[in-house]
């Protein structure tokens, strides 16, 4: 006979396993403990907000207290998902007010979210401590101001990168005088001024307030004013980091910047002039991140600041860097663990901005620790690429954009296939890679051949025929996420590997040779995946099997085709009003 | 080569009722098709016309003009805005030097005003560099009986006289400098 754990005991050691993907295989351990973790879980991580609805979450798990959603697919980054497309927030806040009053935590990307939400959520949720919108739309600064008054327990407010409707800069005033409990405030995405009187009060009011990111508003001689009020900052993000020639503004913000014993992450640097920049070199041998870029300082003022930060694991900085600038982050930074190389001209090299395959291939020889790359350039060779695979098969993500679409090795103007091949040869748990340059089915072969532990992966401009596509459906075993633009994969691969789609998280396809027939034949064949197709120029005709889709998404769901689709997209779904 | 050709045959398994193959859909039946899609991307056509036909060289791909491929390079709108601005804002670096015009002079010089402390030494640098002698105006001595005088535009494109401002002030307004013939300047004198 056996026995099994109380129930209470089971629960406690449940409580140690924190990671969605352990408790998701706990969960089916049996019945018991399906029934004991779904009552004891208490943070959801749902990747794709339509794979699942309000009322199947909410019945499953009942005593939730952080909800992470995410919306938009991927590529709406690039402004490659048309405007109304969906992500909408709204009947996820209302059924959760409804039943998790003690809900703390609410984490959304790339969703949209009005004001009546945000008002929702501050006065549904008593215990309310974490609100982050990152890359998120719809609201404004009055739906701020509702959250700032009630609240009481707010500990941390992140706007990263949404779009804010900025009606004031008042909402800030609306923290009550009782209100101490911010640890985290992230305004950098807002436009215009917040009041500074405001922003000092609040600042003044909270002693635990760790990470402050400005918006670019904030003048630099403000700056050393709030850092005096708060030294224990272990998180800054500047505003606009210039002031004219202002010694008396440099030898404060010199001063305040001393203060600031704890201080590990710096970012902002909006307009800078590289005469205040030594004001913040008493921290640099602490901070472990650095993000410059936004900084279009030239490389030695760069490099001046990176040989100063033997510590720094992550950082973010423009292309300014330059091969020298990024030979001297090798020789420095030992404990590097990211870096990400912004593009300073979007589309032809500057000729005074010389940075190259180089740099990119010093760092991975330099920084034995260096797992993530993201590096926009101009030119790469298969060699460099063999190198970098070699120097760093510890890398997790690469991701390499080389600007002018199909560019090849530039010094055998062959296609980068034996490259990028290397890559995912060597790099055994590489989980993110995007592509660029010139590349013929060649690379996909050796990508489902090598790349096991692929988690997403981006394709742009690549490949030949539909065997590229196959070889990456049927060869990538853990694959959960594809975008695909401007690739001649189509019909054939797509309905080879059907079964595989239902064990990704989604599929995007876009410029593609895709044909309405083959989505329909999809449709009917995996009736739990949601196949949308985008039809923004309004030239589709559904019932011509062959037109060719302009955009496709497809993704596994439990909660059925969605209802707040917008009219340019077509689904088999029978109730909607455009069927395929 | 085997491999290739078991690969092929997987494709050929694929239900014939719905008539797929690795062409492209509409290369061989339904020309008139294809004319319809010209209202799509021209990317996507231009994709099927080589999908059909792998020998074809990549490079008769004729890329779309830059700046119409729309989400490329993937780069998020903000920072595009970001550097475009940057772009169109003047060198502000170190150095701040400014265009300086003598009426009467055929070139015109540049200065940098971070060599400068203040007033005074911007008038001795002025002055070595052309060869004048520059008063500053004051209500009591007019223009120190010299024969020329100087302005600056400021940042709102006002022709300024120079002196009035703190420094610090001056150099974070002053755009340009010219030097007048202190007879011209008598006017904007007369007016403070």
């Amino acid at each position: 006979m056996v026995y099994s754990l109380p129930e209470e005991v089971l629960e406690h050691v449940f409580s140690f396993i924190t990671s969605d993907k352990d408790r998701n295989v706990v969960s089916v351990v049996c019945k018991s403990w399906y029934e004991i973790e779904r009552w004891c879980r208490r943070k959801v991580f749902i990747g794709n907000c339509y794979a699942v609805s309000p009322a199947i979450m909410i019945r499953r798990f009942p005593e939730v207290r952080s909800v992470e959603l995410k919306g938009k697919p991927h590529f709406a980054d690039f402004n490659l998902v048309p405007e109304g497309w969906g992500g909408y927030a709204c009947s996820w806040i209302d059924e959760m007010s409804r039943s998790y009053p003690w809900l703390e935590e609410i984490r959304l990307k790339r969703m949209v979210i009005t004001d009546e939400s945000l008002e929702l959520i501050s006065t549904s949720f008593k215990n309310f401590r974490v609100l982050v919108l990152s890359s998120c739309e719809g609201f404004s600064t009055d739906g701020l101001s509702a959250i700032a008054a009630n609240c009481r327990n707010l500990r941390e407010l992140d706007l990263q990168e949404s779009e804010v409707m900025d009606l004031s800069g008042h909402w800030l005033s609306h923290f009550p005088d009782t209100f101490t409990s911010l640890e985290s405030l992230n305004m950098s995405c807002l436009g215009s001024e917040v009041s500074f009187s405001a922003l000092e009060r609040l600042v003044a009011m909270s002693p635990n307030l760790k990470t402050l990111r400005l918006n670019r508003a904030v003048p630099l001689g403000k700056l050393s004013t709030l850092l005096q009020q708060a030294p224990q900052l272990v998180e800054l993000g500047t505003g606009a980091y210039s002031s004219g020639i202002r010694s008396d503004v440099y030898s404060a913000l010199s001063k305040a910047f001393l203060g600031c014993k704890e201080l590990k992450g710096l970012s902002g640097f909006w307009d800078v002039d590289p005469s205040y920049l030594p004001a913040f070199f008493s921290v640099c041998s602490r901070l472990t991140t650095l993000n410059l870029s936004y900084a279009t300082i030239r490389s030695p003022d760069i490099t001046k600041v990176i040989n100063l930060c033997p510590n720094l694991q992550r950082l973010l900085v423009l292309d300014h860097i330059e091969d020298s600038g990024l030979n001297a982050l090798a020789l420095s930074c030992k404990n590097l663990q990211e870096l990400r190389v912004f593009p300073s001209d979007m589309y032809v090299a500057d000729a005074n901005v010389t940075l190259t395959e180089q740099g990119l291939v010093s760092v991975t020889q330099g920084c034995p620790k260096l797992q993530s790359v993201l590096y926009f350039c101009h030119q790469m060779s298969n060699s460099a690429l063999i190198t970098i695979a070699k120097n760093r098969p510890n890398l997790t993500c690469f991701r390499l954009c080389i600007i002018e679409p199909r560019t090849p090795d530039y010094l055998t103007h062959e296609p980068l296939d034996i490259g990028f091949g290397a890559i995912v040869k060597h790099c055994k748990n590489l989980s993110r890679l995007s592509l660029s340059g010139l590349l013929t089915d060649r690379v996909f072969e050796y990508i489902g051949t090598h790349a096991k532990k692929l988690d997403m992966l981006s394709i742009a401009f690549a490949g030949d025929s539909d065997l590229g596509l196959h070889h990456v459906l049927s060869g990538c075993e853990s694959l959960k996420k594809l975008e695909i633009r401007d690739c001649p994969f189509g019909d054939t691969a797509l309905l080879a590997n059907v079964a595989k789609l239902a064990t990704m998280r989604s599929l995007w396809m876009s410029s593609c040779a895709v044909s309405i027939g083959a989505c329909k034949i999809l449709s009917r064949k995996m009736p739990m995946l949601n196949v949308e197709v985008i039809d923004e120029n309004g030239t589709l005709n559904p019932k011509l099997d062959n037109c060719l889709v302009e955009k496709l998404y497809v993704y596994r769901t439990v909660a059925g085709p969605r209802s707040d689709m917008p009219g340019y997209i077509w689904t088999m779904d029978r109730d909607s009003a455009n069927k395929i | 080569m085997d491999q290739k050709r078991s690969t092929l045959n997987l494709f050929e398994n694929i239900d014939l009722a719905t008539e797929l193959r690795l062409g492209l859909p509409g290369t061989d039946d339904q020309p008139e098709i294809k004319t319809s899609l010209s209202g799509n991307k021209r990317s996507s056509s231009e994709i099927g016309s080589s999908a059909s036909c792998k020998d074809e060289d990549e490079s008769s791909f004729s890329p779309p003009a830059k700046e119409q491929v729309v989400g490329w390079p993937p780069v998020r709108s903000y920072r595009k805005n970001i550097l475009q601005v940057k772009k169109t804002e003047p060198e502000t670096g170190s150095g701040m030097y400014v265009k300086v015009s003598m009426d009467g002079a055929p070139y015109l010089r540049k200065l940098d005003l971070k060599m400068y402390k203040s007033y005074e030494e911007l008038m001795k640098g002025l002055q070595e560099m052309f060869k004048c002698i520059i008063g500053l105006y004051s209500e009591r001595e007019g223009y120190n009986g010299s024969q020329h005088a100087l302005t600056y535009e400021d940042k709102d494109g006002d022709w300024m006289l120079v002196g009035d401002v703190p420094w610090e002030m001056f150099i974070s307004s002053c755009k340009r400098l010219r030097i007048m013939k202190s007879c011209e300047a008598r006017g904007l004198g007369d007016f403070l």
